[in-house]
């Protein structure tokens, strides 16, 4: 299936990130650019989108370290003796995404800078049925 | 975005006719095993009745609009508005549940306000009730996390926590303040709170740290050299971190609770009391998820629902007395002091570093302790707010009572990390 056939879904985001692809969605009627997807224009309401491939280049624009997980990220094997990091990534492109972030020290916090550029990045987590990609970011 | 913002905050009207709040009750907060949602909301309607001056026949209410945020997955119980209609004997009322997360039940005043606005009732009964304790703290973890976005948020690991830490980050970060003005929130908040006997956490800080002074004492363990507050919340061991920068004492706890209100049309408000308190302000609004908005900062909602409130009372936020403010996390009450106009943004954190917002300070915010000491049963909290300003406005708030007889107060809900924002102002009759 040719990406300019897939519907502006969720299912279609996550398809993408199975394929190391970050898709976002653009307004052809006034060119404001979506990230997650969306099929219609908030700013404008038009429905004619298309989709978008991001670089992945980004800044970190928010974070905390999570010591109290919910019950996903336990049984991916994180918790209090296993912080991690999770934030906000406004893209170079415009828009800005909730991610997990690695590569920074979920334990010494006050060490991590928000502006620093990150890469994003393509998470495999979850087990057997549940394994799947989630979207990440690393420093660049 | 701006033009947006604009456009839908344009036209805005006043109510249809005035509206009254008459009574006010709330059941007390904590963790209450043996109490069920129903237990509690009776609780809250007991107190409510004997707040009402000349008395209440509940056969007077023609409705019950209930906020309630997940009693489906917290107690397995859905459809809990003709649940509780039934246990007051007011069914074949209308019974309407509200569901907008934390600002559930100050999004259920804001519906029982417009239906007595419109004509269509006189009397109505509003509150909003939650039992949350019955669950795990990773369950109510996950219970409260489906409150954010279970698409694009949850899968990255947020919890509400987290989303509030990521903002404290970035105001942090954008204003140059200091952890301790966090520190300093929680800590008046558990001053008020020692006053309210409704409260969760009936005790200050510094006695919640004398208390484990003494307890490591009799036990014979090594005893910690905290010198102060400050020390003791910046101890990893006393208070662990939850999702940096916040920690334990920076979060609202898991709590039962309920809160009901009495609305009545201000032309029958004589039969009930002669100190009526007036809705004189509602304001509401939405947003999107947090990585979908211009500013972390502040909550666009937040500042939307205040205008709207704001303009229907015409009144601004240096006349306002006291408020009661959504602080689900410490950092929240902050912006929240900036949202509604009380401090310039970026400044909110020095007014709560010098003790601006205390009770005997010149803008006393959350005198009940608010919902980091009082507790947040999160579908009770925005009527919660509403009971502390009944009796705060008529004089009867005791001990926490703020000074100068004040005659406006505000409340300020959030849901979510502010994807819904309710804002009510109040008059003293
Ligand atoms: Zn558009």
């Amino acid at each position: 299936m040719a990406t300019t056939d897939r519907g502006f879904t969720t299912a279609a985001f996550y398809k993408f990130l199975d394929e190391h692809k970050l898709m976002g969605s653009r307004c052809r009627s006034c060119g404001r650019l979506y990230l997650p997807p969306r099929p219609l224009c908030p700013e404008c309401h038009s429905e004619e989108m298309e989709w978008a491939e991001m670089s992945g280049r980004g800044r970190l624009l928010a974070f905390t370290a999570v010591y109290v997980a919910p019950t996903a990220m336990l049984a991916a094997g994180y918790g209090r003796e296993n912080p991690y990091c999770v934030g906000l990534v406004r893209l170079e492109e415009g828009p800005a995404i909730s991610a997990q972030i690695l590569g920074l020290d979920p334990k010494r916090p006050e060490e991590i800078e928000i502006g620093i550029p990150l890469r994003v990045a393509f998470l495999e987590r979850g087990e057997g049925e549940a394994r799947r990609i989630y979207l990440a970011f690393q420093p660049a | 975005m701006k033009s947006r913002a604009k456009a839908k905050t344009k036209a805005r009207r006043g109510l249809g006719r005035g509206v009254a709040l008459v009574g006010a009750g709330m059941s007390k907060f904590g963790s209450f095993p043996e109490k069920a949602g129903r237990d509690l909301f009776f609780e809250a309607f007991q107190e409510l009745r004997a707040s009402v001056d000349k008395g209440l026949d509940p056969e007077a209410i023609e409705a019950l609009y209930l906020g309630n945020y997940s009693s489906d997955l917290f107690e397995g119980q859905g459809h809990t508005a003709p649940i509780i209609a039934d246990w007051l004997g007011l069914t074949p009322r209308s019974a309407t549940r509200i569901e907008d997360a934390c600002a559930s039940s100050g999004v259920a005043l804001r519906q029982g306000v417009i239906a007595i606005a419109s004509g269509l009732y006189d009397v109505v009964l509003v509150g909003g009730v939650e039992k949350m304790t019955a669950l795990p703290t990773e369950r109510v973890t996950d219970v409260l996390a489906t409150g954010g976005d279970a698409l694009f948020e949850i899968p990255a690991g947020f919890t509400f926590p987290g989303f509030y830490a990521a903002m404290a980050t970035a105001y942090i970060h954008r204003y140059g303040a200091p952890l301790e003005a966090l520190m300093r929130v929680g800590i008046k908040n558990h001053e008020h709170g020692a006053l309210n006997e409704k409260a969760q956490f009936n005790l200050t800080i510094r006695q919640i740290m004398e208390n484990k002074l003494a307890k490591a004492k009799a036990q014979g363990r090594p005893l910690p050299s905290w010198a102060d507050e400050l020390e003791f919340l910046r101890d990893d061991s006393a208070n662990p971190v939850i999702a940096w920068p916040l920690r334990l004492f920076d979060c609202s706890p898991i709590s039962d609770g309920a809160a009901a209100l009495l609305l009545v049309a201000e032309e029958r408000a004589k039969e009930f009391t002669d100190e009526p308190v007036y809705i004189i302000g509602s304001g509401q609004a939405s947003d999107g998820a947090l990585h979908s908005r211009s500013e972390l900062t502040s909550i666009r909602a937040a500042k939307l629902a205040a205008q709207e409130a704001y303009a229907m009372a015409g009144v601004g936020p240096q006349e306002i007395k006291l408020a009661e403010v959504h602080d689900c996390f410490t950092i929240a009450e902050i912006i929240a002091t900036e949202d509604l106009g009380f401090f310039p943004p970026g400044e909110g954190w020095k007014a709560a570093m010098e003790g601006l917002t205390s009770l005997r300070g010149p803008k006393p915010i959350n005198p009940s302790g608010g919902l980091k000491a009082k507790g947040h049963p999160v579908g009770a909290s925005g009527a919660a707010q509403v009971v502390e300003l009944w009796k705060q406005l008529r004089g009867q708030a005791g001990p926490r009572q703020v000074r100068g007889e004040p005659d406006l107060g505000l409340a300020h809900n959030v849901g979510g990390t502010g994807q819904t924002c309710v804002v009510h102002i109040f008059r003293r009759g």
